[in-house]
């Protein structure tokens, strides 16, 4: 069982959370061209080793989070909040 | 074999006797025996039969390695197969059988496999059942489907009883800084140290009793340790295997709480599945005693050197009268010693000719022999022995016994379990575990040492180490090196025996023959992980702790490789069995899911509902009158709902409250179609794309005030779109000044709908001048009160295409509302009506719901192209015109009409072109209904080109699964009020 050290509810386990994709994908703008939203939308790095990926603490705060996750041993480096209002929060209260 | 329960020896309280049957007969055994030392005691040497050749065998360990004593005990819906003897407590009480036998254990008919055994070589199903040579004579799966239920009857072991378990299991979790894996010398000392330096340290025990090995000391006694680890506020679980490691030092017990009780009270579960957090765990897991593979090593009376010493020491039980004990190691000398103290008659064959070992000279030595052959067949008559240089049959030894020990593996099953591959030495011929980054430490002679003061300074390491990985010291220890024989281990793994048809067993409990891995090896399938698939080695209950290493060696050895080159499979969990019930806990029957109801649940009950599953909700799903069937009952509801007024629960639909300033742009980008116009007082029906542009769930947004917003979701995808919305603020529109809230439960709603939908609500509203058709236009919303002064809000919305309205309250006040219009609904003889009628008043309608919204359709194909604006972009609408997405050929939307009115359909009917019944058709139909208001059956479903292209064409519906098949008719799916005249009544 992965454990996610929420920043808002502590450590707990991962089937709290519902796991989300790529945290580095860039998201074009709503108007970009349909080019641009096939390569956000479908292409990724098979990485091996740590990735950046979003978890949704569906089953606590609901907060959705950056993880710093390694794919081949699940160790986790850093968890963050997605939102950029929300790390500044987090990072005043360390 | 002749066994005997001695009066000085054991552990056994001798004033407590227990009574069990053994295959219907009545025997006597002592608090403190297993199923296995009580047999033992009892002179009963057959206890099973093996797996494919039926073989006789015995009881061969004293631990959960048990290959051969698997047996069935209890009975009816209590009946619990494959327990092993050698860890089943004994009970007062306890009915155990053997298995896998007819008529019994000791006369099985089936016993004529062992001299079919070449038919019965490894990889046999593979081969025979591809089909029967010389012409593949039956060749593909009716063959297998004939044979197979003929196998599963003569192979297999114990068969589960086939009725619900009568018993109750737990889920429970802890945490701890420290858990410590077995309660050996090293375990035992680890949670010392850790607890003195002030860790929550948690011990487990597989064990009844904790000590470990030392169980197996005559002197040993444990009190004193109990006594010292409870003192220290160690929380010491015994009866509970550490059965798998997980990420993040996660461990998974099973506590076995009344397995060894005769009568247990009900109120206390069986098994507890516990789930332990640790900040580190240490595993002293101790090693398990490998057999030697000679030919009929498998004959009842085989057993570990360490077995016997156990049966001797801890349960009183002398294993044999006449003992040979057959090894390469040193670790079995001080057992030769005591079983001929304690009267047996002990001959040591040890395969090494050059060493040095200290006895009594009680016993007799033979260096330079190895075992070759045991005559007997349900049980020793004598072994045939061979000189260790030179294999061949030297002399035969009279004995009852053959004790083997062929080395040790430490067990390094739960480091696997974390995919550290242990590692090969040579020096001890064992693998031994390797470092890993996690905080996991092994110690004790699951690191591979042998000596006990060694186990204990391996053990103050091991928590030394914890310590400092936990940052709470930095203090330099040093383990043991692995070993601590006087004497080299002499590798040993297989006697060949020279001539044919020999049965040396590799894995006992798969009747897997060193013959079968060298059968393996001429075959191809050479790597560890295809033997052990091919051959079965090292699968099912037992998953190979005795037997995997001498696999391994042959294998190594047919490929003139050594043993690491070959490698080694990796074991997972579980270390043991755990009982399905065990994993589910409480979560069977009513409990298997959350149950979710609506707050106006049992008033819908308590007037009549029929309920249905809808997900997680009940909801109801029609309201029989007397004796109505679902079908009676649905055309009636559907029928008032389109001439007088009904009303129908629909809170299980998804709520969510939209606050704050840029709440109009956020709902602007995530639906299709344009909401920065819409007016305060109004509701808008809106479709969510995903961002590949396929539809993701429709609903309603209200906007109640400038700035904030009431959506509805689909029941099924709630808690998908509000994870989406929240997704969206928090990730990708971090600047929108938007707060999403789900109000799902806060909200109770129920729709009126029908021409006399408006009237009902005139005399339940505080002030009817509110909801009249100027004031509350189609798509109107405003706040406002029922009687009662009861806050609600009222949207003139239609889901059924009639005059209707959407009414919620807060939650709490869900019954009243039912009972005030349902007081004015019987008035304009108005029903209740559930989820069957509402499908069939929607179907009618053509309105789309997740049947038909089921991830692959877009908004063309679901024929709502309006609603997709042309004006703005949102989410999906640039890949909503992709080119796949675009193809005149797509699945759209269509009603159907079955040609003969008289005929019926089902959804999952495939659409098919006249001459080309087949596949997957041209399209489906998705839902069905009987329509009240056209008085036939109706459907809606996708084809392919749609209505312009099959208008004037005679389709077939093929319904394979349920033999049916009718032409059909395609017209527009919407069937009534195509415009929508009755809504804007």
């Amino acid at each position: 069982m992965i454990r996610i050290n929420c920043p808002y509810c502590g450590e707990r386990d991962h089937s709290e959370f519902n796991y989300g994709g790529d945290a580095t994908v860039k998201y074009p703008s709503l108007d970009s061209s349909e080019k641009e939203w096939t390569e956000a939308i479908f292409f990724r790095k098979n990485i091996k080793g740590f990735q950046l990926e979003t978890w949704h603490h569906s089953h606590g705060c609901r907060m959705w989070l950056v993880v710093e996750r390694s794919t081949v041993t699940h160790e986790i480096k850093s968890v963050k909040p997605c939102h950029p209002d929300l790390q500044k929060v987090v990072e005043n209260n360390k | 074999m002749k066994t005997s329960r001695l009066d000085k020896y054991g552990k056994i309280n001798r004033d407590k006797i227990l009574s069990f049957s053994w295959d219907k007969k009545k025997y006597k055994g002592f608090e403190g025996d297993t199923l296995a030392s009580a047999l033992l005691a009892n002179n009963i040497g057959i206890v099973g039969r093996s797996f494919k050749y039926h073989r006789p065998r015995g009881i061969f360990s004293s631990g959960v390695e048990e290959s051969g004593a698997l047996v069935t005990i209890g009975s009816k819906d209590k009946r619990d197969p494959n327990v092993r003897a050698t860890t089943q407590e004994l009970y007062d009480g306890l009915e155990a059988r053997g298995q896998n036998a007819f008529p019994n254990v000791n006369f099985d008919l089936a016993g004529i496999n062992n001299y079919l055994g070449r038919f019965f070589a490894a990889g046999f199903y593979y081969k025979t059942f591809m089909g029967i040579p010389p012409f593949e004579w039956g060749k593909g799966t009716a063959i297998w489907m004939f044979f197979e239920k003929f196998i599963r009857k003569a192979a297999g072991m114990g068969s589960a009883s086939g009725l619900p378990d009568p018993d109750s299991y737990e889920h429970a979790h802890d945490f701890c800084d420290l858990i410590v894996i077995g309660s050996g010398p090293a375990g035992v000392a680890a949670a010392i140290e850790a607890a003195e330096k002030k860790l929550d340290v948690i011990l487990v025990e597989q064990d009844s009793l904790i000590g470990g090995d030392q169980l197996a000391e005559n002197d040993f006694d444990n009190s004193q340790i109990k006594n010292q680890l409870e003192n220290l506020g160690i929380k010491i679980m015994t009866r509970t295997t550490a059965f798998g490691l997980y990420d993040n030092c996660v461990v998974g017990l099973l506590e076995r709480v009344t397995d060894h009780i005769s009568v247990p009270n009900i109120n206390i579960p069986r098994q507890r599945f516990w789930t332990i957090r640790a900040k580190h765990i240490i595993v002293g897991a101790g090693a398990i005693e490998r057999h030697i593979a000679f030919n009929n090593n498998d004959i009842p009376g085989v057993m570990t050197v360490n077995a016997s010493k156990h049966y001797l020491n801890r349960y009183g039980v002398l294993t044999g009268k006449t003992i040979a004990i057959a090894t390469n190691n040193d670790s079995v000398y001080e057992t030769a010693q005591q079983l001929s103290e304690a009267g047996a008659n002990v001959t040591v064959l040890d395969s090494r000719t050059n060493f040095e070992i200290k006895t009594n000279k009680s016993f007799e030595i033979r260096k330079g022999y190895v075992p070759y052959n045991i005559n007997g067949s349900k049980k020793i008559d004598s072994l045939d022995i061979s000189k260790s240089e030179n294999i061949n049959k030297s002399e035969t030894i009279n004995c009852d016994q053959v004790l083997l020990s062929g080395g040790w593996s430490p067990a390094v099953h739960l480091l696997s379990h974390r995919g550290v591959r242990p590692k090969w030495d040579y020096n001890n011929a064992c693998f031994l575990p390797s470092d890993t980054k996690e905080n996991i430490t092994m110690i004790g002679s699951s690191r591979g040492l042998w000596n006990k003061n060694d186990c204990i300074a391996s053990g103050i390491a091991g928590t030394t180490d914890a310590l400092n990985r936990l940052g709470i010291s930095k203090t330099n220890y040093f383990f043991p090196k692995p070993g601590g024989w006087k004497n080299p281990i002499q590798p040993l793994y297989e006697v060949k025996y020279k001539k044919s048809r020999s049965k040396s067993f590799v894995d006992y409990q798969h009747d897997v023959t060193t013959d079968d891995v060298r059968l393996a090896h001429r075959e191809g399938f050479i790597s560890v992980e295809h033997l052990k698939r091919y051959t079965t080695l090292g699968m099912a209950n037992d998953q190979g702790k005795m037997g995997n290493i001498i696999g391994l060696s042959l294998m190594a050895d047919l490929l003139n490789k050594e043993i690491p080159e070959v490698g080694t499979t990796v074991f997972r969990p579980p270390y043991t069995p755990v009982s399905i019930g065990a994993l589910s806990g409480r979560n069977v029957g009513k409990h298997f899911r959350p149950l979710r109801v609506t707050p106006m649940h049992q008033w819908n009950i308590d007037h009549g509902a029929k309920m249905i599953e809808v997900g997680l909700y009940q909801r109801p799903w029609y309201y029989p009158k007397e004796n109505e069937t679902l079908s009676d009952s649905y055309i009636r509801e559907a029928t008032t709902v389109r001439k007088k007024v009904g009303i129908c629960d629909v809170t299980s639909l998804g709520k969510i409250s939209i606050q704050g300033p840029d709440s109009t742009e956020f709902l602007n980008r995530i639906y299709s179609n344009g909401f920065s116009k819409l007016q305060v007082g109004k509701a808008r029906y809106g479709i969510m794309l995903r961002d590949d542009g396929i539809v993701m769930d429709d609903g309603t947004s209200w906007r109640l005030s400038e700035n904030e917003y009431f959506m509805t979701t689909s029941t099924g995808e709630a808690a998908k779109v509000m994870s989406w919305l929240e997704e969206l603020l928090q990730t990708r529109w971090t600047d929108l000044k938007v707060n999403v809230t789900s109000v799902s439960e806060q909200w109770a709603g129920v729709s009126v709908a029908g021409p006399k939908s408006r009237e009902v609500l005139n005399n339940c509203v505080d002030d009817p001048s509110v909801i009249t058709n100027n004031n509350l236009p189609f798509m109107g919303v405003i706040s406002t009160f029922l009687k009662g002064n009861i806050p609600c809000r009222i949207a003139r919305i239609s889901f059924s295409g009639e005059l209707a309205f959407e009414v919620y309250v807060k939650s709490d006040f869900a019954n009243t509302m039912m009972d005030l219009l349902w007081e004015h609904t019987k008035k304009y003889d108005g029903c209740l009506y559930g989820l069957e009628a509402l499908g069939a008043l929607r179907v009618e309608k053509g309105h789309v719901t997740a049947a038909e919204l089921d991830g692959r359709v877009t908004i063309d194909d679901a024929g709502l192209s309006k609603m997709a604006s042309t004006k703005k972009s949102y989410i999906g609408s640039a890949m909503r015109k992709r080119g796949v997405l675009k193809s005149d050929d797509r699945e759209t939307l269509v009603g159907f009409f079955p040609k003969n009115l008289k005929d019926t359909f089902n959804a999952g009917t495939i659409v098919c072109e006249k001459n080309n019944i087949k596949g997957q058709g041209i399209g489906r139909i998705t839902s069905v209904t009987h329509s009240p208001e056209l008085g036939h059956w109706i459907g809606i479903g996708f084809v392919k080109g749609g209505l312009d292209k099959w208008k004037d064409t005679t389709l077939i519906g093929a319904d394979p699964v349920r033999n049916k098949q009718m032409n059909l008719q395609v017209v527009s799916p919407h069937m009534v009020d195509p415009k929508g005249e009755r809504m804007y009544a």
